[in-house]
């Protein structure tokens, strides 16, 4: 064992050994390293573990919203063939889904149901087909209970939770009366609907138990959380749970927190003394995981006449089960992105029984910028000023409320070089008028921001005498390209070719790494193996006699004061270290974020309303850019979700009991290859020396920030009508349309 | 196989060239049996109901969603799935070009991306239209919406949509 070390980020750090190392493997667009494995199928997912004596689970849902269960009546469904036992536990089942970066249980006990689908029973069958036949026969009787499922009627009794990621409240002067003396002002509602993450691969987990306790493969994003939280659901130390996940196929959110099957698989594993597979269906995904919560949006803004803000106000109702306390942080781009001196950004919670409402792929930002950043498009019209340059007048060189610098921000700079790329200046200048044959042009655009985050997370690092090194953190990679900058990352600062590094993820077995969420995966386990690394070229450079600072390592050799020798001839065995980054004061000393910009063209059909995307140019600037190809598909995948958001995507619950209407693929309708245009993405240099010791900062989620209301203000560009009810679907843009 | 289920008459398949046994549930999908039976995991299932194309294989070089038929109907028929299409070692053209332009994130999508664009390039040459062709007859020129209208049946919440493109028109051009 090595001792570990660990860096915490109090103070800035000015030099980046990735700036002097001299392998040239950062930045560059390098083909992902999981690759060959990935698109030949031989990428192993959760559900594809199988076991000797292994057997199938299937979840059976409460067919009811609210009440208390009488009675699982299974005589039916254990008299077919194959079914080997229906289990429950009324006490451990889980009610919810975990949140993100929790270690505890979430609510447990499913007695009681809140929601309508919770599961509540899982049948273990031979095979799949039995199980899920039988789990149709299982029969739930209850006492009804009254739930809420309104809404508008849920509103009026909201309350104000806890701070969560951004504080639920923030008043800052008078509003009010910045409003009143105002040259200028917006005061409108956006509402947003609920949303789902719709990862392509659904929750799974293979349960199975030996002396030393349960391993589970599961698809989850925060492993170092979900190990300690699935222990504590189940009653068993941390130490007597290992989660296996090396790939998962997508996240955005709904795998942060463990879900309802793998502790149902967990319990019945047990039970019967088999391994046990459980892997929800896409229709338990929609009614059981989490939801982005739909929200409410009362954005204000007040201007002088030279565009600049004096105040702006975003209150913000979102909706969540009782007792819930995480609530969609929609105002938390707007305590930093532009200045104003007086300010109310407020969020509470509505009651309402419908599927947990938690974290997705960019919880805050990505809903309350659809209102925020179409606020300021209607502010630049009614002041005639370009919505570019009413930006730029409100760019601010120091955090409007707390009064403390950017760790770095080229904000201006991205909306100028996206505008240049774009070919702004030649866009519709008057809101209806461009059209060519049946369709309306309009051009639309937005500003981008998201919070930059560091987590604590440690990795090790074993550098092998015949150059070549492994990797070991129990971090993810859901797509986001982990494999890839960690390889790239160690292999810079050991001097190694990239295929000389063995990247593992995804095990409990492995030191606990910060997890993927908030867009601070690579980040913060990126800094990890750079410690990793910095404390194996210490240890190089005393075997060369040399100061750290005067050791260069490339392609396996070590070179100082003109020596050259190549590592096996310094190196007596296998040097092994771990590096741990701890978030510090530099996160509270500057304000951290990632900036951009959005550009895009829109056609709307003038009979039928129908939107179409023809052009995007995005750029961002978030620091050091590890990886340019692997950052610009995160990026894209943002803008892609973003467009969902703007145009097809909204969970519809049945207003009698809050149930997921439209609860698959076919009903819930995310863009597909038909929907989304070329987009142009670039990046700006960027270093960010308060970040962390990569300069990077986070990119999974930027991409979505402010990227729907591009278009929202792009369709207004076009009809000349503006439509504050997300998604815009062409029903609502009919009667915008000019006569037939 | 360990997760087998002895049940009914034993069927037989021919995958990738190669025969296999099995004894699954008559229920069985062609996808489930693939999983589930013969531990050929690359196609994936994101949905079970032929609504997001990750289950994609050919049957007799045509693309079907292996979720929306069942295994029992295919015991004559060549199949052939991601597997049958190239190796990490042995990328096929399309496979490279996927990695080439960064065709995917979490990869859970892709062996079905690939198999229904490997049996949309061979119905383009066939000179079948989309909904989006000009014409119904004569040859079918691959622009980018006819790319984009062709593969619309694979989701790709990562989306990768334009890199998928940008990989199959890469492929669609080179000299057969
Ligand atoms: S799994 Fe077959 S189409 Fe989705
Ligand atoms: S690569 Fe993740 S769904 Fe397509």
């Amino acid at each position: 064992m090595s001792d570990t070390y660990t860096l915490t980020m109090d103070d800035p750090i000015e030099t980046s050994l990735l700036d002097t190392s001299a392998q040239g493997l950062i930045g560059k667009g390098l083909d992902r390293v999981d690759g060959p494995k990935k698109v030949s199928g031989q990428a192993t997912y959760s559900a594809e573990y199988s076991f000797e004596n292994g057997c199938y689970g299937f979840l059976v849902r409460a067919p009811f919203a609210v009440g208390r269960i009488t009675k699982i009546d299974t005589q039916a469904a254990k008299a077919l063939p194959g079914v080997i036992d229906v289990v429950t536990d009324f006490d451990r089942f889980i009610r919810n889904s975990a949140q993100g970066a929790v270690k505890s249980a979430p609510v447990q006990g499913v007695r009681d149901v809140a929601y309508f689908g919770e599961p509540v029973a899982i049948v273990v069958a031979e095979g799949y087909e039995q199980a899920r036949d039988a789990a149709s026969l299982v029969r739930i009787e209850h006492e009804a209970g009254s739930g809420n499922f309104d809404f508008a009627e849920a509103i009026a009794d909201a309350d104000i939770p806890p701070d969560g990621a951004a504080p639920a409240t923030h008043d800052q002067g008078d509003l009010d009366k910045a409003m009143g003396d105002a040259d200028a002002t917006v005061d409108e509602v956006w509402t947003t609907p609920s949303q789902n993450s719709a990862a392509m691969e659904p929750h799974a987990s293979v349960a199975l138990w030996n002396d030393d306790g349960l391993t589970l493969y599961g698809s989850y994003q925060m492993p170092s959380f979900d190990r300690p939280s699935l222990a504590d659901a189940l009653g068993l130390e941390t130490e007597q749970v290992r989660i296996i996940t090396p790939y998962i196929g997508g996240g955005f959110g709904s795998k942060l927190g463990i879900a309802p099957e793998s502790v149902a698989a967990a319990i019945a594993s047990k039970q019967i003394g088999r391994p046990v597979k459980t892997v929800m269906t896409r229709q338990q995904v929609f009614d059981a995981t989490v939801r982005r919560s739909n929200t409410r949006q009362r954005v204000r803004l007040a201007a002088g006449k030279d565009g600049k803000l004096t105040g702006i106000g975003h209150e913000t109702h979102c909706s969540n089960l009782p007792d819930e306390v995480f609530f969609e942080p929609a105002g938390i781009a707007t305590h930093f992105l532009y200045g104003g001196e007086h300010r109310r950004i407020t969020h509470a919670i509505a009651r309402l029984n419908r599927v947990l409402s938690g974290s997705m792929r960019a919880p805050g930002e990505a809903a309350g910028m659809l209102a925020l950043e179409c606020a300021m498009d209607e502010l630049a019209e009614r002041l005639g000023i370009d919505p570019v340059e009413l930006r730029k007048i409100n760019d601010c060189k120091r955090d409007p409320e707390k009064d403390i610098p950017y760790s770095s921000r080229s904000f201006t700079e991205c909306l100028d070089e996206g505008a240049k790329r774009f070919g702004w200046d030649k866009r519709n200048r008057t809101p209806g008028k461009m059209r060519e044959g049946e369709w309306l042009i309009g051009h639309g655009m937005s500003g981008s921001a998201r919070g930059n985050q560091l987590q604590p997370s440690e990795a090790r690092v074993v550098l092998r005498p015949d150059g070549s090194a492994i990797v070991e953190t129990d971090m993810t990679d859901i797509g986001t390209g982990t494999y890839t900058i960690l390889s790239q990352i160690a292999g810079e600062l050991l001097g190694l070719p990239i295929d000389r590094v063995d990247v593992r993820l995804g095990d409990n077995r492995f030191p606990p790494g910060s997890g993927s969420g908030g867009s601070f995966g690579a980040g913060s386990s990126g800094s990890s193996v750079y410690l990793a690394c910095e404390d194996i070229r210490r240890k190089l450079a005393t075997a060369m006699d040399c100061e750290p600072s005067d050791l260069t390592l490339k392609d396996g050799e070590a070179i100082a004061a003109n020596r050259r020798v190549s590592l096996s001839d310094i190196m007596s065995g296998e040097i092994e270290a771990t590096g741990r980054i701890e978030p510090g004061d530099q996160g509270d000393e500057v304000r951290q974020a990632g900036h951009g910009a959005h550009f895009c063209a829109v056609r709307v059909n003038a009979v039928t309303g129908e939107v179409r995307i023809d052009r995007w140019t995005a750029v961002f600037a978030a620091g050091r850019i590890l990886n340019e190809k692997t950052a610009t598909s995160q990026c894209l995948g943002g803008v892609v979700f973003g467009i969902g958001a703007a145009l097809t995507e909204e969970l519809v619950h049945d207003p009698r009991n809050g149930k997921v209407v439209n609860r698959d693929l076919a009903e819930y309708h995310v863009p597909v290859h038909a929907d989304v245009p070329h987009v142009d993405i670039r990046f700006l240099p960027e270093r960010d020396t308060h970040a962390n010791p990569l300069h990077a900062k986070g990119i999974g989620e930027l991409g979505i920030a402010g990227a729907g209301a591009a278009v929202a203000n792009a369709i207004a560009n076009a009809t000349g009508a503006r439509v504050r009810d997300y998604p815009l679907t062409l029903d609502k843009l009919l009667d915008s349309l000019p006569p037939v | 196989m360990a997760w087998e289920r002895k049940v009914g008459k034993a069927m037989h398949f021919t995958i990738n060239g190669k025969n296999y046994d099995a004894d699954p549930d008559i229920r069985t999908s062609l996808l489930d049996l693939l999983r589930e039976h013969l531990n050929l995991t690359g196609s994936k299932k994101g949905c079970d109901h032929g609504q997001c194309g990750a289950c994609t294989v050919l049957v007799n070089g045509r693309r079907i969603n292996s979720c929306l038929t069942l295994a029992v109907m295919h015991q004559d028929d060549e199949i052939t799935t991601i597997e049958g299409i190239g190796t990490p070692d042995n990328l096929a053209p399309l496979q490279a070009a996927f990695v080439k332009h960064d065709g995917f994130q979490c990869g859970y999508c892709t062996p079905g991306q690939i198999c229904s664009a490997t049996g949309m390039l061979n119905e383009a040459k066939q000179g079948w239209p989309s909904h989006v062709s000009e014409r119904l007859e004569g040859d079918v020129e691959l622009t980018d919406d006819e790319i984009r209208e062709r593969m619309s049946g694979n989701l790709c919440r990562c989306s990768a949509y334009p890199n998928i493109v940008d990989a199959i028109r890469e492929v669609a051009e080179e000299p057969a």
